[in-house]
């Protein structure tokens, strides 16, 4: 087997954002960096694919020089080898331009399975998976669930509304994209994460994989006006919880 | 300007979602047309030129068959904008119509500003201006994010459409989680823990408080798919959706997904320790603490009135 996974650093969600100079995207200083969270999911199908079929596993992701950080996490979790596509402005490409760079690497190297995440929690748009698939000519399953490859099938389910899944068969070459509860992500060992130190990580500049122009542009970017206006409490624990509990017998039924 | 509408068809029933189709038509003042793979038994509320294909040759949801429907119907429509709701099946097939059309997509809109799309970034706590560059855009609009003020009385005007192309993929059958236990949709009061809770065994600070409220316990969807409650305690687009006269949500950040399951909820106090978290502005009252602390001391009092 010939597998492929993409991964995408994302800051923490939970970091304080502010706007770059150019208004444009948020600024990268200050943020604490990590896998995309629907990557991890990816990463450890793609390991335990591999683990199942043997074969060679590569991490691909597109980014500055810092997301190799992250990458090694996914070479501490079983990926046999990395390639970094070297881009500084990753963040002002739209979705259409990233999966046409990934898919410019994937044309000649016939992967058997291609693993993306569902979404990236930054941008959101749940397109790359789907557009690289696209472009290479082979069928994809979107917010998969569960994943079984048996025969040069895969069975999959994907994710629906309210519980309801559907239950997808496809011949490989094949790309899927990992949703949340995908599967348990595995925590890297420290054994691994040593040897992953000798794993290669490989630099390409993007310019040699980049043969398209952008479909669209981020104009602007900007804090959501806040329409909740609710109440906010802070302060010592006891004096919060009684004032709590006050707005709650008077706003609300529950404690009478 | 022309758009185009993508309906939704699951099971033998129209989906909700194309209220918000017909209300974002009414927002940005289009002339639209629709396009629905689904029936004549359950036709959209919508004035205007439908193009249905009917189901029953179609079968359920095949990506390739779908595209092929609607880049006929886009020939004979030539829409500026082709717009689906950001489901299971307009997050799917919007991609695959965007690379056939060298069309720009932009995903989960949730607003349209001096006709520029607007989408949000990070769970929410920012948002971009999104502007395409080609002739067609498509749009996949946030669940809930453009309402119908009122329901639609109108009646289509029908054009049958139909195609022989294949898919891919073969689509085996539907599988329902299984349900059963708690029923949230009926707790009057739901104390959520999210994945701020930390670890498994502080399930039961979360538990206590709803104990103490005489109500249940939910959780959002991390805590669930790490195992550490059931899936029918799950609240959300994937999970159950609730109203109850209280909902506290302990941990939790608030993303969209979280938010369709809960926001009806009469009265929402939020305990998160980052005051900038999304839930903060669905909550009428957001705690700013670490709820490893307070929810212990808030139970005791509780419990003490
Ligand atoms: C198609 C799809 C469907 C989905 N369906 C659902 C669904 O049905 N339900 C659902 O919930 N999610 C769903 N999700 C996932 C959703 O997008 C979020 O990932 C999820 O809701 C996040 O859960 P959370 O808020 O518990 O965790 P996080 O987003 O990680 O937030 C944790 C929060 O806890 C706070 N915190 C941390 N420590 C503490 C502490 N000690 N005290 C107080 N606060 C603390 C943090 O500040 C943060 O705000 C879905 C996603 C997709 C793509
Ligand atoms: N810069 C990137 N490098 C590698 N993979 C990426 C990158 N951006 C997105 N992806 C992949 O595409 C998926 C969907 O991203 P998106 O379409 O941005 O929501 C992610 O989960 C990743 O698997």
């Amino acid at each position: 087997m010939n597998i492929l996974v993409c991964i995408k650093q994302v800051p923490d969600m939970e970091s304080k954002f502010k706007i770059n100079g150019a208004g444009s995207w948020y600024d990268s200083g200050d943020l604490a960096w990590r896998m995309n969270e629907y990557d991890e999911y990816a990463v450890e199908q793609a390991v335990q694919l591999k683990e199942k079929t043997g074969g060679d596993l590569t991490v691909l992701c597109i980014g500055p020089e810092r997301v190799k950080e992250t990458m090694k996490k996914a070479l501490a979790m079983g990926c046999d080898r990395g390639v970094h596509v070297a881009d500084d402005e990753f963040f002002k490409k739209d979705s259409f331009s990233i999966a046409a760079v990934i898919a410019e690497f994937a044309k000649t190297k016939s992967f058997d399975l291609i693993f993306t995440g569902m979404q990236s929690q930054d941008r959101g748009s749940g397109q790359v998976g789907v557009i690289i698939a696209e472009m290479l000519g082979i069928p994809s399953v979107t917010t998969i669930v569960s994943f079984v490859f048996d025969n040069n099938t895969i069975t999959v389910k994907r994710e629906l509304e309210g519980g309801l899944k559907a239950v997808i068969k496809a011949p490989v070459p094949a790309l899927v994209t990992c949703q949340l509860g995908l599967n348990t992500p595995r925590y890297p060992t420290l054994p691994n994460i040593m040897k992953a130190k000798k794993k290669e990580l490989l630099s390409i500049p993007v310019a040699e994989l980049l043969n398209v122009s952008a479909h669209q542009e981020t104009t602007s970017l900007f804090f959501p006006e806040k329409k909740g206006g609710g109440l906010v409490l802070e302060g010592e624990a006891g004096d919060v919880a009684d004032k709590l509990i006050n707005i709650l017998k008077e706003k609300t039924a529950v404690l009478a | 300007m022309k758009t185009l509408l993508v309906a939704e068809y699951r099971e033998g029933k129209l989906q909700g979602s194309v209220n918000d189709l017909m209300a974002f038509a009414q927002k940005v003042g289009s002339d639209a047309a629709m396009f629905l793979v689904g029936s004549e038994t359950d036709l959209p509320k919508f004035q205007g030129p439908l193009y249905l294909a009917d189901v029953k040759n179609c079968g359920e949801y095949n990506p390739d068959v779908h595209k092929q429907l609607l880049l006929d119907t886009i020939a004979k429509v030539k829409p500026d904008m082709v717009v689906f709701s950001h489901s299971s099946y307009g997050w799917d097939l919007a991609p695959r119509l965007a690379f056939a059309l060298k069309a720009s997509q932009v995903s989960e809109v949730v607003d349209v500003v001096d006709g520029v799309p607007v989408a949000p970034v990070c769970n929410s706590k920012l948002r971009r201006k999104v502007a395409s560059k080609t002739p067609v855009a498509i749009l996949t609009l946030q669940a809930g994010a453009f309402g119908l003020s009122e329901e639609s009385t109108g009646v289509p005007v029908i054009e049958k459409i139909s195609t022989t192309a294949t898919g891919k993929v073969e689509f085996c059958g539907y599988e329902q989680a299984e349900m059963g236990g708690v029923d949230l949709t009926k707790a009057s009061v739901i104390v959520s823990a999210g994945r701020g809770i930390g670890k498994p065994e502080n399930i039961a600070i979360i538990a206590s408080l709803a104990k103490a409220l005489k109500g249940e316990y939910g959780a959002s969807r991390p805590v669930v798919d790490a195992e550490w409650a059931e899936h029918n305690r799950q609240v959300g687009t994937t999970g159950q959706t609730v109203s109850p006269k209280l909902y506290v949500a302990c941990g939790i950040s608030g993303a969209i997904q979280h938010l369709a399951g809960m926001k009806k909820s009469e009265f929402v106090v939020a305990i998160n320790t980052d005051k900038d978290a999304p839930i903060g502005e669905v909550a009428d009252v957001l705690v700013v603490a670490d709820l490893k602390q307070f929810v212990p001391i808030l139970t005791e009092k509780i419990k003490a009135l």
